[in-house]
């Protein structure tokens, strides 16, 4: 089934679920920071400012549930990272999830990478249902039996036991950015993957905790000649030689890891040129690319800038194929949104499995959905006052100017506390994961 | 860093843009209220700021002051901390902002 927008007969967005807390107070740590699925979409994982995880898994479809699909509960959780303290520098290091990437699965356990500003950790995620008993030499409360009580030798048997999820550390990649780091991405080659700060990149083995490669180094000689940084960075989904990386000037760079060890020198460059006249105080700002992300194809990728988003051909360089403007009467608020900070707002950007559609976050917990092939777009929102069990989800409508049709919000009226950073897109299914602050809410198509 | 010292020619330019464009108007607004705005010399302000981004102490002892502040409420007051501040770049650990701690369970995992 192709993925819709939403609109008309063909598709509908129906809420699913909604997971945390109902109260007015939002403590700073359950701010959700990074939302991701794993490659089957089995497994949701989240992070948040506290540096905790959350995996939630998929329920197996049952009989019983005729009219939706599985739901997802709280398979693990776990505290990631810590806050810690550089001695050197006099400086709080954030104990806040970045990002969080899935490994491939292999065998039966699950691996994620999780990331804060400076840390990187692989989990390991597997499942114990059974236990052993009937030790020689142990009681079973495993106390250590008198050596001289044993008289017979026993084999342990397994016995089926409560199922227990653990997650453990299986490695730490540290002290390799000066930087905060922003993205992590696995290679395909399932084996390296890269982290990217602001100024540099680097390339790891997955086995190898004790060193990385640099592959990317922007950082001026002299900081004073600092014009731009790195905002995001991804492996190309087939290739495992190349790998993007996005700016703070609303550039992207596309590197291939076979030409040089240091990729300082770009193989593509994709910019959109820009009318010098129409050029303001804003234009870099909002041209800041907070989000990139290649298309399952491998042959397209996305961008997310302030205003709008956009997807380009790989082979063209020159401009974007397709630009999706999300919020564009903000363009009027610049001003404001620079005072309170929301002009630095880092919007993230996702598409579906079958990269006919994409969608991206806005303000007053309202997130833009555009369907490639038919040019239509659709704004939805992710609110407790629509979540009744399979409560359809209504298109929003902002009044731009001049009257205000009933069900229409003014753009005065938004509420920029209310923002969706993060969102995911089950890799096959119409099933998307909106992080709304400190809740996270499901939403999944109809099912007719 | 856009938003270098105008010309006059580009100020009338942006007079007549101020009716095509929002963007000018909003910066022209932005303009009107800092007046310095983008005038310092030497490099990205806003790119500067967001490499330094963290809470920054003085040392770790104020680290460790802060974070059992959030632990036991009840600090040992000395009288009148404000007065006895020994120099201004010196705080006390009341005058840092409060950070929680976070070791608790998610209440996304409820």
């Amino acid at each position: 089934m192709m993925a819709g927008v939403g609109g008309g007969n063909d598709f509908q967005w129906c809420f699913s679920q909604v997971k945390g807390a109902i109260d007015e107070d939002v403590a700073e740590a359950d701010i959700i920071s990074t939302v991701e699925f794993n490659c089957s979409g089995e497994l949701l994982a989240t992070g948040d400012k506290g540096g905790r995880v959350v995996i939630f898994q998929r329920e197996q479809e049952s009989k019983n549930r005729l009219l939706s699909r599985g739901e997802y509960n709280v398979y693990s959780t776990f505290q990631s990272h810590e806050p810690e303290f550089d001695y050197l520098k006099s400086l709080e290091i954030e104990e806040k999830i970045n990002k969080i990437r899935w490994l491939p699965q292999q065998n039966a356990a699950h691996f994620l990478l999780s990331a804060n500003d400076k840390t990187i950790k692989l989990w390991k995620i597997s499942e114990r249902d059974k236990r052993a008993e009937g030790y020689n030499l142990k009681d079973e409360d495993g106390r250590l039996r008198d050596q001289f009580r044993i008289t017979t030798l026993r084999v342990p048997v397994l016995m089926p036991m409560d199922l227990m999820v653990e997650a453990s550390p299986r490695r730490i990649f540290a002290n390799a950015h000066t930087y905060h780091i922003n993205s992590i991405s696995v290679n395909s080659d399932y084996e390296t993957y890269l982290s990217a700060d602001d100024l540099r990149i680097n390339l790891w083995h997955l086995e190898i905790t004790d060193r990385s490669f640099n592959i990317v180094d922007i950082k001026p000689a002299n900081m004073e000649e600092l014009t731009e940084v790195i905002t995001a960075a991804e492996c190309h989904p087939h290739q495992c030689n190349v790998f993007v990386y996005s700016s703070s000037k609303g550039t992207i760079r596309l590197c291939d890891m076979r030409a040089a060890a240091l990729c300082d020198r770009h193989s593509k460059f994709f910019e959109e040129p820009e009318d010098p006249s129409s050029r303001s105080f804003f234009s870099e700002i909002i041209s800041s690319i907070s989000d990139v992300k290649f298309s399952h194809s491998g042959r397209y990728m996305m961008t997310r800038d302030y205003l709008s988003v956009k997807v380009w051909d790989l082979n063209m360089e020159n401009r974007p194929v397709e630009t999706y403007q999300v919020h564009e009467y903000l363009r009027s608020k610049l001003c404001s949104l620079y005072e309170n900070d929301c002009i630095f707002d880092k919007f993230e950007c996702c598409w579906n499995g079958s990269d006919s559609a994409i969608m991206t976050g806005s303000y007053n917990n309202f997130f833009r959905m555009f369907d490639r092939n038919t040019r239509r777009d659709i704004t939805l929102e992710a609110s407790r006052e629509n979540s009744k069990p399979r409560a359809m989800l209504k298109p929003r409508k902002v009044c731009t100017g001049g009257k205000r049709k009933k069900d229409e919000i003014s753009v005065d009226s938004l509420d920029f506390n209310k923002k969706i950073l993060h969102t995911a897109w089950h890799p096959k299914e119409n099933v998307i994961a909106v992080a709304a602050t400190n809740n996270l809410y499901i939403f999944q198509d109809k099912i007719n | 860093m856009s938003g270098e010292v105008e010309a006059s020619t580009e100020e009338q330019q942006e007079i007549q843009d101020t009716v095509v464009s929002p963007e000018k108007t909003e910066e022209a607004k932005l303009k009107a209220r800092y007046p310095h705005l983008g005038t310092k010399p030497g490099g990205s302000d806003l790119l500067r700021k967001r490499l330094q981004k963290g809470q920054k102490y003085f040392d770790s002892g104020d680290y460790n002051m802060a974070k059992a502040k959030m632990k036991n409420k009840q600090l040992p007051t000395a009288a009148a901390e404000k007065t006895e501040i020994t120099g201004d770049h010196i705080p006390t650990p009341q005058d840092l902002p409060q950070r929680k701690q976070s070791l608790v369970a998610s209440k996304l995992a409820v």
